[in-house]
């Protein structure tokens, strides 16, 4: 069983990490085609794609939405969820439920139904479209989390506060935040990672400036080419990158 | 005002932002969408009469009735795959691989779900083309002596996905699986249970929650995707969410491609019925 567990293992971890080697591997072919046999090693291809204006142009669009729907979402979750912690309004099962319902919807009848909406009241596909679309898709996720994270403690500390005089806003801003820092920092950076590589939505709501992956999409067109696999590349390493950063910093700060 | 009234008021006060930006954002094209779904076009022109002359033609127009049975059958096959690849995987990570190594393993497990996702269908089109890694190498070792074309079928689409799903459902079943106290298995190891039946009858049961959640999951994802069967599988037959889109790009029939999104809409509502009794969305 021990032996037929580590083939297993060994089997299953090439199938998944096979594409990824392959993406990596061919970036750096020396040739027009990101196919075997590996012709030689260049970095040309990724000196092309990082010279390419459309190319970085969408990478800061991508990051643009990112954080500016991250940051959207998170400040409605946060109060969103300080309010539904702090009273049982009547209905707050529904307003719960509400809140939650995005989630469970593909993001493509999210983007078709906004678009439909967007067409009727004459606002133009656009980065700001595409940012709405995304807090809508992330603003579930970050209030699910801060609610979640939102114990007795957390309650007791922000009444303490308001007997003590606090106002609302000071409430929130000197006592729950900082209290909540974790939860509020992963709801955070969820997003980022979900809103910067979302497709659909972008490539419905986005015209002229586009997102990466859209970007992508485009250059998809064209073919296989090591260009592709260059930027796929990069993608990649940057998300490893602030995955790594995150699991060494925040996480396990929070896990102590 | 009381106190209480006071902070009610203000419970509301905090809620209304979020509250107001899903009604205006999400609940309000949805009605959209579905008010839309009735209507239909005439010429390029969309004719606000409601009926259900949309559905109607989704269920007896062949072309379109398919994209339902097209991914109907491809989430059904993805599904189970993925769930049977993943099971072994998770109890793998969970029992046998010594514990500090664990997060390690499981980290290398989930690692490509760190590429973009238009990226990941990309570079499997690239893997399975004729020219790709696995063409050439079967053909290297001698078990093929021409490549055979997997890309732009349905298989190649399936392959996608079951990769990354996978992916998914590990995390879901391991998570499951390190909840479990190691007492159960030593209780049923006690009553003289072989370790298979150990597996069988005691983890694989408790670990249901945590299959049921990444199947449901797995099944509205794939359901509603329109990348990877659109890299991958190309157009020889489409999927849901490929019709939907063609709808909108090529003819800008609105009407037909909200009807479309109604009856995926109304699928993924059923799974969901069908998987309620175990799943704990809002502990999500």
């Amino acid at each position: 069983m021990r032996y037929l567990s580590w083939a297993y293992m060994a089997v299953i971890y090439l199938f998944i990490l096979l594409p990824v080697g392959a993406l990596v591997l061919f970036s750096f072919q020396d040739g027009r085609l990101p196919v075997p046999p590996l012709k030689g090693v260049t970095l040309d291809w990724y000196a092309k794609v990082l010279a390419d204006r459309d190319l970085m142009a969408a990478l800061g669009n991508s990051f643009l939405v990112a954080i500016g729907s991250s940051a959207v979402a998170l400040v409605l979750g946060f109060m969103a969820a300080s309010g539904l912690s702090r009273v049982v309004l009547p209905g707050s099962v529904l307003m719960r439920g509400l809140l939650i319902a995005p989630m469970t919807v593909s993001y493509l009848i999210i983007g078709l139904g906004l678009l439909q909406v967007f067409n009727t009241v004459g606002v133009r596909p656009s980065l700001m479209a595409t940012g709405i679309g995304h807090v809508v898709i992330n603003l579930p996720l970050c209030f699910s989390i801060i609610y979640a994270a939102m114990g007795e403690h957390q309650r007791n500390a922000m009444r303490a506060a308001r007997d003590l005089g606090a106002r609302e806003w000071q409430v929130l801003a000197l006592i729950s935040a900082p209290m909540l820092a974790p939860a509020l920092a992963a709801a955070f950076f969820l997003s980022v990672t979900f809103s910067w590589d979302e497709f659909i939505i972008a490539f419905l709501l986005t015209r002229f400036d586009v997102t990466l992956p859209v970007e992508i999409w485009s250059m998809l067109r064209s073919g296989l080419s090591p260009a592709t696999n260059a930027i796929g590349s990069l993608v990649f390493l940057v998300s490893i990158a602030v995955i790594v950063t995150l699991e060494l910093t925040l996480f396990r700060k929070a896990r102590k | 005002m009381s106190i209480e009234r006071l902070e009610r008021r203000q419970g509301a006060a905090l809620v209304a932002p979020a509250l107001i930006w899903t009604i205006a954002f999400f609940v309000l094209p949805f009605a959209a969408m579905i008010w839309m779904s009735l209507t239909h076009m005439e010429g390029r022109q969309v004719v606000n009469e409601p009926g259900f002359g949309n559905y109607l033609r989704i269920f007896t127009d062949p072309s379109l009735f398919r994209g339902i049975v097209v991914s109907l059958e491809i989430t059904s096959i993805v599904t189970v795959l993925s769930v049977i690849l993943a099971w072994p995987l998770a109890w793998i990570i969970a029992t046998r691989v010594p514990e500090r190594w664990r997060r390690l393993a499981l980290l290398l497990a989930v690692l490509p779900f760190w590429t973009s996702y238009v990226v990941r269908s990309y570079s499997w089109a690239l893997v399975l083309g004729e020219n790709g890694i696995v063409m050439q190498s079967l053909i290297q070792i001698g078990l093929l002596d021409t490549p055979i074309q997997i890309m732009a079928t349905r298989a190649a689409t399936i392959i996608g996905f079951v990769h990354f799903f996978v992916m998914l459902l590990t995390l879901t079943i391991y998570s499951n699986l390190v909840q479990l106290s190691p007492n159960y298995a030593r209780a049923a190891e006690d009553l003289g249970a072989s370790r298979w039946q150990v597996i069988r009858l005691v983890i694989l049961p408790l670990t249901l929650p945590g299959v049921v959640t990444g199947a449901f999951l797995t099944f509205v994802l794939c359901m509603g995707d329109y990348i990877t069967p659109q890299i991958l599988g190309g157009n020889s037959e489409l999927t849901l969410p490929q019709l939907i889109m063609l709808q909108l790009g090529r003819r800008g029939d609105y009407p037909m491609a909200s009807a479309l999104a109604v009856v995926l809409m109304v699928l993924v509502t059923l799974a969901y019925a069908g998987c309620a009794r175990w799943l704990k969305m809002e502990r999500v």
